[in-house]
C-alpha cells in the first residue's frame, strides 16, 4: 500500500505522546483499529470505545472518541450495557489478553454467547505488561514471566477457540507485523452483525520478550511474520506442518445469527403484543 | 361502593420493581439471588411491557457494570442484590461515583456474613454500604420501612442518582422485601421524576467534570453528539487523567466529597414521631423501625416520654437531625439487625453527649416490640 493511500487518523487522536515502551506493538493496533473507522467512514460521536485496564486499556486515553475506562475486566460487561442502552453506536472494546481472558473470562464467553453486536479487538501480548510482565492465561506452557521463573506450567487459552465454542458469530487473528489486513478485519467485525473478536497478536519486547531471549522488537515481528500462516494456505497445510503456526484471517463467520439487541427488542414486541390482547 | 384501582397488595420487592417503572427505570441487568429475586423476575415481565429493557448477566459484577454502560447511554439503570452480591459490587460501585453515573443498587439485606442465612433479615450491610469500596468516597444510601415506602424511596433513589450523578443505594431487607402489604399506588402526576441534567454549551466547549463547590457537571449521553472520554483514573475537569497532579487530584476527590455533603439537606429524610418532648429516643431503620414505632407507642401507654427516630436516609448520615436532641434526651435507645453498625456512627455524631444503648440481634430473628421497650424502660429507670 502507497503512503497515500493510508487514511488520515489524526482527528481520532489526542493526548499524545502515549506512555508505551519503545518497541511496543499497541500503537500499531490502535492504528489499525482506527483506520478501520476511517475506512467504514463511521460518524465519529457515534462510535464508543470501552478499554480495558492494563497496557492496551490505556488505548482510550489517546481517543478523540466516546469512551471510559471502567475497571479491570469489566470491558465487554460495560460494553453490552452501551449498547443495550444505545442500539445505534458502534461500540468497540480495546483490551488485552490478561484483562480479557483471566479476570475477565466469564464476561468475554458470555458476551459471545449473546451475540451481542460488539467488536473485540484483543491485543495479545501473551502476558501482563503494565504490572511488570506476569504471565497470563495465553502464557504458553514453558515460559517464563516474572511470576513463572522456572517456566509456566499452567496450560493457555486459545482466544479464536474459546470464542467460537462460545458462540461469537465473527472471529479473527492478525499480527502487528500484519497491520493492513488487522484494520481490514476490524473493519469487517465492525461490519458484521453479532459479536466480533479480532485477536491482535502483538510484543512485549521489554518484559515478555526480554525474559524469553525473543529478541527487540525487529525480532519479534519477524517471528510473528514467520509464524503466521493465513487460514487459506493452511487449508491446504497438513496438520504437522501447522504446529507451532498462527492462523490468520477471516477464522469464522457465521452470518444470520440473532443480534442480542434485536433479541431483546423481539422481546419487548412479544410482551407488548401479549399485553394488548 | 366504588372499586379502587389504585390499590394493590404488593410485596417490598413488587413495589420495588414498580416503583422503578414509576420512576422511569429503562434498563435493569440483574442475578438472581435470595431474597431480592422477584425484583428481576417481576421486571423482566414488567420491562418489555413497557417497551424497555431487562437483561439478566452472568454474575452481580457484570449486572453493575451494563447497568453503569447503559446510563453512559442516558439510561435510568437498575439493579438488586442481596449481601453476597452486593460484596461483588463494590469495585463497580467506585467507578460510578468516580466517574459520575448515575444508577441504583438495591439490596435486600440478609444475614451474613458470607452466605449466612440467605431468606433471613438483616441490615449487616450498612457500613458496606458505606465502605465497602475502596478509597474516600460520598454515598447516598436510603432504607424504606413498608411496601409503599419501598416504591417511594425506589423513585426517589432513581431522581437522587439523577440529580447527583452518583449511584445510590436502597437498603431494604428480606422482611421489607418479602412481606405483603395494601399500598395505594399514586397517580402518576402526582409523582415527581428528576431528569439529569443535560450539557448547554456546544460539544466542542463540554467538559464533563467541570464544576465547583456543590454543583453538579452536566451529563452528555453517548450518541448525542458530545464526545467525551473518562476514566476510573483520578480525572480532572476533561475526564482524563490527571495523576501526576496533586493539586488537581486532591480538587477533584474533595469535590465528590462535596457534591453530596454540600446537598445534604435536599438527600436527608428522617422520620421524627413524638421527638418535641421525649425523654428517650428510638433510632431505628427499616424492618427493625416497625418494632420501633409500637414500641414508642408502648412505652407512651405506660407514660414513658419515648419518641421516634426513623432514619430514612442512612447515608449521608442525618447527623444535624439527630444532634438537636442530645440536650432533651436521657438516652438513644438504637436497635438493630446488626451488632451496632448504626450505633457506632451515632456514638461518631453524638461525641459522648449523651448516652447510647444499642438492642442488636443476628440470630435471623427480628427484634421486637418488647425487647425495645424492655430496653426504654431500662433506661428511664436508669
Amino acid at each position: 500500500m502507497s503512503a497515500a493511500k493510508i487514511p488520515d487518523i489524526s482527528k481520532y487522536l489526542t493526548r499524545l505522546p502515549h506512555i508505551w515502551c519503545s518497541g511496543c506493538g499497541n500503537g500499531i493496533v490502535v492504528g489499525a483499529m482506527l483506520r478501520s473507522l476511517e475506512k467504514l467512514n463511521l460518524e465519529q460521536s457515534q462510535v464508543a470505545v470501552v478499554s480495558g485496564i492494563g497496557c492496551s486499556g490505556r488505548a482510550g486515553t489517546y481517543l478523540n472518541l466516546c469512551g471510559f475506562q471502567p475497571t479491570h475486566g469489566r470491558a465487554l460487561a460495560f460494553a453490552t450495557g452501551v449498547k443495550l442502552g444505545n442500539p445505534k453506536l458502534h461500540v468497540i472494546v480495546l483490551a488485552g489478553d490478561g484483562d480479557t481472558l483471566s479476570i475477565g473470562g466469564n464476561h468475554f464467553i458470555h458476551a459471545c454467547r449473546r451475540n451481542i453486536d460488539v467488536t473485540l479487538v484483543l491485543f495479545n501480548n501473551s502476558s501482563y505488561g503494565m504490572t511488570g510482565g506476569q504471565h497470563a492465561p495465553t502464557t504458553p506452557e514453558g515460559y517464563k514471566t516474572t511470576t513463572t521463573p522456572y517456566g509456566n506450567i499452567d496450560g493457555n487459552f486459545d482466544a479464536v477457540d474459546l470464542a467460537k465454542s462460545s458462540g461469537a458469530t465473527y472471529i479473527a487473528r492478525s499480527t502487528i507485523y500484519h497491520a493492513s489486513q488487522l484494520s481490514d478485519l476490524i473493519a469487517k467485525g465492525i461490519s458484521h452483525k453479532g459479536f466480533s473478536v479480532i485477536e491482535a497478536m502483538t510484543i512485549c519486547p521489554t518484559q515478555y520478550g526480554r525474559m524469553n531471549k525473543l529478541g527487540g522488537a525487529v525480532e519479534m515481528m519477524e517471528t510473528l511474520r514467520k509464524d503466521a500462516v493465513s487460514a487459506k494456505k493452511a487449508a491446504g497445510m497438513d496438520t504437522d506442518a501447522l504446529k507451532e503456526k498462527l492462523l490468520t484471517g477471516e477464522l469464522y463467520v457465521k452470518e444470520g445469527a440473532t443480534e442480542y439487541t434485536e433479541a431483546v427488542q423481539n422481546v419487548i414486541a412479544k410482551a407488548q403484543k401479549r399485553r394488548a390482547q | 361502593m366504588k372499586r379502587n384501582d389504585s390499590i394493590r397488595v404488593w410485596t417490598g420487592n413488587d413495589a420495588c420493581a414498580e416503583g422503578a417503572i414509576a420512576a422511569g427505570v429503562n434498563f435493569f441487568a440483574g442475578y438472581p439471588i435470595t431474597p431480592a429475586s422477584e425484583i428481576s423476575e417481576v421486571l423482566a415481565r414488567r420491562l418489555p411491557e413497557e417497551g424497555r429493557t431487562f437483561v439478566q448477566m452472568e454474575d452481580e459484577i457484570a449486572s453493575l457494570s451494563s447497568v453503569v454502560g447503559a446510563s453512559f447511554t442516558g439510561m435510568k439503570a437498575m439493579t438488586a442484590t442481596s449481601g453476597p452480591g452486593f460484596s461483588l459490587m463494590q469495585e463497580n460501585l467506585g467507578f460510578a461515583i468516580e466517574a459520575e453515573i448515575p444508577c441504583v443498587i438495591v439490596d435486600v439485606q440478609r444475614v451474613g456474613p458470607a452466605s449466612g442465612v440467605a431468606t433471613h433479615p438483616s441490615q449487616g450491610d450498612i457500613m458496606q454500604a458505606r465502605w465497602g469500596t475502596h478509597g474516600d468516597h460520598p454515598i447516598i444510601a436510603l432504607a424504606p420501612y413498608s411496601v409503599r415506602e419501598t416504591y417511594d424511596l425506589t423513585i426517589r433513589a432513581v431522581n437522587l442518582a439523577e440529580k447527583y450523578r452518583s449511584p445510590v443505594l436502597l437498603l431494604s431487607d428480606a422482611v421489607i422485601g418479602h412481606m405483603s402489604e395494601n399500598m395505594v399506588v399514586p397517580a402518576s402526576d402526582e409523582i415527581e421524576i428528576i431528569n439529569r441534567t443535560k450539557p448547554k454549551v456546544s460539544p466542542e466547549e463540554y467538559k464533563p467534570y467541570l464544576a465547583v463547590g456543590g454543583e453538579v457537571p452536566p451529563m452528555a449521553s453517548y450518541g448525542d453528539g458530545y464526545i467525551w472520554h473518562t476514566t476510573g483514573i483520578i480525572h480532572d475537569e476533561t475526564g482524563f487523567p490527571c495523576t501526576s497532579n496533586p493539586n488537581m487530584i486532591d480538587f477533584q476527590v474533595r469535590r465528590l466529597h462535596d457534591k453530596i455533603a454540600f446537598n445534604r439537606d435536599d438527600i436527608v429524610t428522617v422520620d421524627m414521631r413524638q421527638m418535641d418532648d421525649a425523654e428517650i429516643a428510638v433510632v431505628a431503620m427499616g424492618s427493625v423501625a416497625r418494632s420501633a414505632v409500637k414500641a414508642v407507642k408502648m412505652a407512651r401507654d405506660r407514660g414513658i416520654k419515648a419518641g421516634l427516630i426513623r432514619l430514612v436516609t442512612i447515608w449521608p448520615f442525618p447527623d444535624e437531625e439527630i444532634i438537636q436532641y442530645t440536650s432533651q434526651l436521657k438516652a438513644f435507645v438504637v436497635p438493630e439487625l446488626n451488632l451496632g453498625q448504626i450505633q457506632g456512627q451515632l456514638r461518631q455524631t453524638v461525641e459522648g453527649r449523651t448516652k447510647i444503648v444499642g438492642v442488636n440481634r443476628i440470630d435471623s430473628k427480628l427484634i421486637t416490640p418488647e425487647q425495645i421497650l424492655e430496653s426504654i424502660q431500662n433506661e428511664v429507670k436508669a
